[in-house]
């Protein structure tokens, strides 16, 4: 079956005043139709640049640097600025963190929603209406009509969240690329949320980047998880084989500190150190000082190792367990 | 990716070390800051490098009036930039003026930052109904411009360079006031303030000690603009008639004498002093922006 | 609200007052005007006659009361130069300085406004920089000296417009004005050109930093993911969101542009509002300066108070604190 999305080789750097530095380091993975890849990292490990780098949304000081996009088997990379743009929206769409501050405070929903219709598809300003209330609709969004004729802040942080989330389904794309789009949520909003996305996946086939610091959520709504460690996806694999046996410390240091994924009364273990600053990375491996494993030979950089169900960077993954 | 990159509290050298890294970005406004010395220089050197002392009425002599660029007059030496109606060279009348310049210029916007900290301070700390009528007299002051209140002034405290700068600083204080008392507002509200009143420190020390090198910043960026503008205004009210008379040049009395020949050919009486009070005061205010998008955070990299 | 108008008003009123004792003292302060006005070689009696006439030999306070009542019956003196009503002598040169203004401020805007806005979507761009040294330009160089450039270069050197004067007057709707005259606009446009370039740095600056602000912000992110084109994402969603406080403040510097035609007007030898407060400040005409202030100060304080009650119509917080 061909990807949905196939990310191959993605690198991001951004200019500062000590330098090139890479937020995004040879970043590969791929999403199937339908399927939910959860993209997980501490703040700063590269994760909303990755969404953005898809996007083609990354502006001076920095640069996608090196890689492949294909959405659809075509390389988003190689077209020009023009059709890049008119594939987004279209083709790939992106949801972002705070919906507070997503959609425009001086312009109607309706208004808003119909403008993302009509650069795409030509049409009346009734016709994208109609088109906007069944997306509204589709995302559970009740009196529909009527919420077409609101300014957002006349809306819940929830009910925008689902209005950005119906908008990015406007021209039903192949990949939508979630930008921690529950982390700003209650947590009982967050969780009708999630349940609406994994129903929309499975039922329009689109595909999701959901991009999270939090692990129990991604645990609980992907298919696949990629873990990021300064800009490197240090693991990747099924979203429940790498939970319940991670290969690679970072990860199980991650899983560690979960408090949801452990037995209630158990000392939770932190993983010691800092996040590593992206300026001044350690050769070899980035997170051999913080590494329990850590060995002379970190000093290299790591190599992918290809296990049975995952690829993990490392020069040495953990033994699996089942 | 900020967050991730900043570095914990560097030392006074080193933060104006990386401030003139930053600054050093921008090759015009290191020109200009290189003109405003050089110009310093010049002005304040003036009774070293000027042939004729333009405040002497001696010197002047009659038959020299009117001479053209680059003409020798009867002084022996070549008018470089011509002479005016009083025979004035006009090259040793604009330095002397720029001087003048530069002294009220710098000295109102001291003074205004002074005053205006004060101002700004005193409202900030003392908060209800001081701060409400302080600030309120501030806001009026800052709609109307500086130069209808700065005219009146000068009209009612008379010509001279102590009243001119009086009358600029009357008028410009209320920048500085706003900027302290905004900065100080948002500082107010933070912890270390919060913590420092509840110490027994004396009020006079948390305002200085504490409140002001927090809100030094963007009044660095004002005191230039302003330093710029009073050297505009005075130059300004000097053309309008009710700054500094002519046996007292300033750049504005030089162009404001100029002006009345600016029907005939000789555009040397105030063509040269513009272009010096022009390059002055554009050279400042391009230092002052520079410094402005410096000091930015939102400019960090 | 209406606790909160009623405050603000009250507040105005208060500082209105303040404002035309300070003036009235101030300008008090100024020459004795009789030494300007009288003939050296007049005698001692016509002098008194002329000092009486004026009141001039009041006490200061009750010269102020006097004030005081005529300002509420309308007048607000005489003056000691023109030998008219003050009111109508403002008055009669207002139309000449709202030309100027009228034309200046529509230059600074239509120019400004997209100028800054092309600065602040590309901001490295060479364009975007020299477009904010242009503003840095009209920012810092001093009026009257672009003034008197523009004279010798348009007027004198060149010849294609006049150096000074008001030119053919016409009316609109019983207003004289240049405006309604070819010869009129002719004399109009370096003017008002120059008293535009102060306000147009002002614009490009406040349209750019509006800009910078809103291309940052998730909203229009948004709209780019969404493959809106820049074009549009500028016209449908940051203009609606920059233009609110750019049209604050386009209220705010009408008032002050009239007060800033002093120097233009000078310059250009225009018979408005602003040559003649300079020319009474020159010959001592108080009750001119006087008049003149009065109204600029009220003006400023209507001004200042119309913005606080829009500001609190748009701003809820502000409501609620002025109504507790």
């Amino acid at each position: 079956m061909t990807q949905a999305l196939d990310v191959r080789g993605l690198t991001t750097r951004f200019e500062t005043r000590k330098g090139w530095v890479t937020a995004v380091n040879d970043v590969s993975f791929s999403v199937a139709p339908g399927r939910i890849m959860g993209l997980v990292g501490e703040s700063g490990s590269g994760k909303s640049v990755t969404g953005f780098s898809i996007m083609g949304l990354i502006d001076a000081p920095g640069e996608v640097s090196a890689g492949e996009v294909l959405v659809g088997g075509r390389d988003m990379r190689k077209l020009s600025p023009e059709d890049r743009r008119k594939m987004r929206g279209r083709d790939v769409a992106m949801v972002f963190q705070d919906p507070m501050m997503t959609l425009n405070p001086v312009l109607k929903v309706g208004d808003q929603m119909a403008m993302a219709v009509r650069v795409h598809d030509p049409m009346s300003k009734r016709a994208a209406l109609d088109r906007a209330q069944a997306a509204l609709e589709t995302v559970g969004i009740p009196a529909a009509r009527e919420r077409l004729e609101v300014y957002p802040h006349q809306l819940s942080g929830g009910m925008r969240q689902r209005v950005a989330i119906a908008t990015a389904l406007l021209h039903s794309p192949s990949v939508i690329i979630a930008d921690e789009p529950t982390t700003a949520l209650d947590v009982s909003i967050q969780g009708q949320i999630l349940a609406e996305v994994r129903r929309l996946a499975d039922e329009t086939g689109t595909a999701f980047v959901w991009v999270s610091h939090d692990l129990a959520v991604v645990s609980s709504l992907a298919d696949e998880v990629c873990v990021m460690y300064a800009g490197r996806i240090v693991e990747t694999g099924p979203t429940d084989r790498v939970i319940a046996a991670p290969r690679h410390p970072y990860t199980k240091g991650l899983i560690g500190s979960v408090p949801g994924l452990h037995e209630p009364g158990e000392k939770l273990p932190q993983i010691p150190g800092a996040t590593p600053q992206l300026v001044n990375l350690p050769t070899g491996c980035p997170f051999r000082p913080r590494c329990f494993r850590a060995t002379p030979a970190c000093e290299a950089p790591p190599p992918r190792v290809a296990l049975q169900d995952r690829v993990v960077l490392c020069h040495h993954p953990l033994e699996g367990t089942a | 990716m900020a967050t991730a990159m900043e570095t914990a509290s560097p030392s006074r050298g080193q933060k104006l070390r990386e401030f003139w890294q930053d600054y050093r970005r921008s090759p015009v406004a290191v020109i200009s800051l290189a003109v405003i010395l050089l110009l310093l220089a010049l002005s304040f050197g003036a009774p070293l490098v000027t042939p004729q002392d333009p405040y002497d009425m001696a010197a002047l002599d009659w038959m020299d009036a009117f001479l053209r660029p680059g003409t020798e007059g009867s002084g022996g030496y070549a008018h470089v930039l011509g002479t005016d109606n009083a025979g004035r060279d006009m090259l040793s009348a604009i330095l002397y003026g720029l001087r003048t310049s530069f002294v009220i210029g710098v000295s109102a916007g001291a003074l205004a930052l002074m005053a205006g900290i004060c101002v700004g301070l005193v409202a900030a700390y003392s908060g209800g109904r001081i701060e409400a009528l302080l600030m309120r007299i501030v806001d009026l002051q800052l709609s109307m411009p500086a130069i209808l209140l700065a005219l009146v002034l000068v009209a009612m405290l008379g010509q001279g360079v102590p009243q001119i700068i009086l009358a600029l600083v009357v008028a410009q204080y209320a920048y500085f006031a706003r900027t302290t008392h905004g900065a100080a507002t948002v500082e107010r509200g933070k912890d270390y303030i919060e913590a420092a009143r509840s110490t027994p420190l004396p009020t006079r020390r948390i305002l200085f000690r504490h409140l002001l090198p927090n809100v030094l910043p963007p009044l660095i960026v004002v005191a230039t603009v302003q330093v710029a503008s009073a050297i505009a205004l005075e130059a300004t009210l000097s053309f309008l008639g009710v700054g500094l008379p002519l046996t007292e040049p300033s750049l504005g009395s030089l162009i404001s004498n100029g002006f009345k020949y600016i029907h005939t050919d000789r555009y040397w009486l105030s063509i040269f002093p513009g272009v010096a009070l022009m390059i002055t005061v554009v050279a400042i205010n391009l230092v002052g922006d520079q410094v402005r998008t410096v000091l930015d955070p939102r400019n960090r990299r | 609200m209406l606790g909160y108008l009623a405050q603000r008003i009250a507040q105005a009123v208060v500082v209105i007052f303040a404002m035309s004792i300070i003036v009235f003292v101030g300008v008090f302060a100024i020459g004795n005007p009789i030494d300007v006005m009288i003939d050296p070689a007049a005698t001692e009696q016509m002098r008194d006659e002329l000092i009486r006439r004026y009141g001039l030999d009041l006490p200061l306070w009750q010269q102020y009361f006097l004030f005081l009542q005529n300002v509420a019956r309308g007048d607000l003196g005489t003056s000691m130069i023109y030998n008219v009503p003050v009111v109508g002598l403002i008055f009669s040169r207002l139309p000449a300085t709202l030309d100027l203004v009228l034309v200046s401020v529509s230059i600074a805007g239509l120019i400004g406004i997209p100028a800054g806005i092309w600065a602040g979507y590309k901001p490295d761009s060479k364009s975007a920089k020299i477009i904010m040294a242009l503003s840095v330009l009209g920012f810092s160089v001093p009026t009257f000296w672009i003034g008197m450039l523009l004279i010798m270069a348009f007027a004198v050197h060149l010849g294609w417009l006049p150096s000074g004067g008001r030119g053919e007057v016409g009316t609109i709707l019983g207003i004289p004005t240049s405006l309604a005259t070819l010869n009129g606009w002719s004399h109009v446009i370096l003017p008002a050109l120059n008293l535009s370039l102060f306000k147009m740095g002002l614009m490009i600056r406040l349209a750019r930093a509006g800009m910078v602000e809103a291309m940052r912000t998730d909203y229009v992110k948004f709209a780019r993911a969404q493959g809106l084109p820049d074009r549009q994402i500028v016209t449908s969603h940051v203009m609606r969101n920059i233009m609110i406080p750019i049209v604050t403040v386009f209220g705010l510097e009408l008032g002050s542009t009239l007060a800033f035609a002093v120097v233009t007007e000078s310059v250009f030898n225009w018979p408005g509002v602003g040559k003649l407060i300079i020319d009474s400040i020159l010959q001592l005409d108080r009750p001119v300066m006087v008049a003149y202030l009065v109204m600029v100060v009220t003006l400023f304080v209507l001004i200042n108070l119309v913005v606080d009650l829009i500001y609190a119509r748009l701003d809820p917080r502000v409501r609620l604190k002025g109504g507790a």
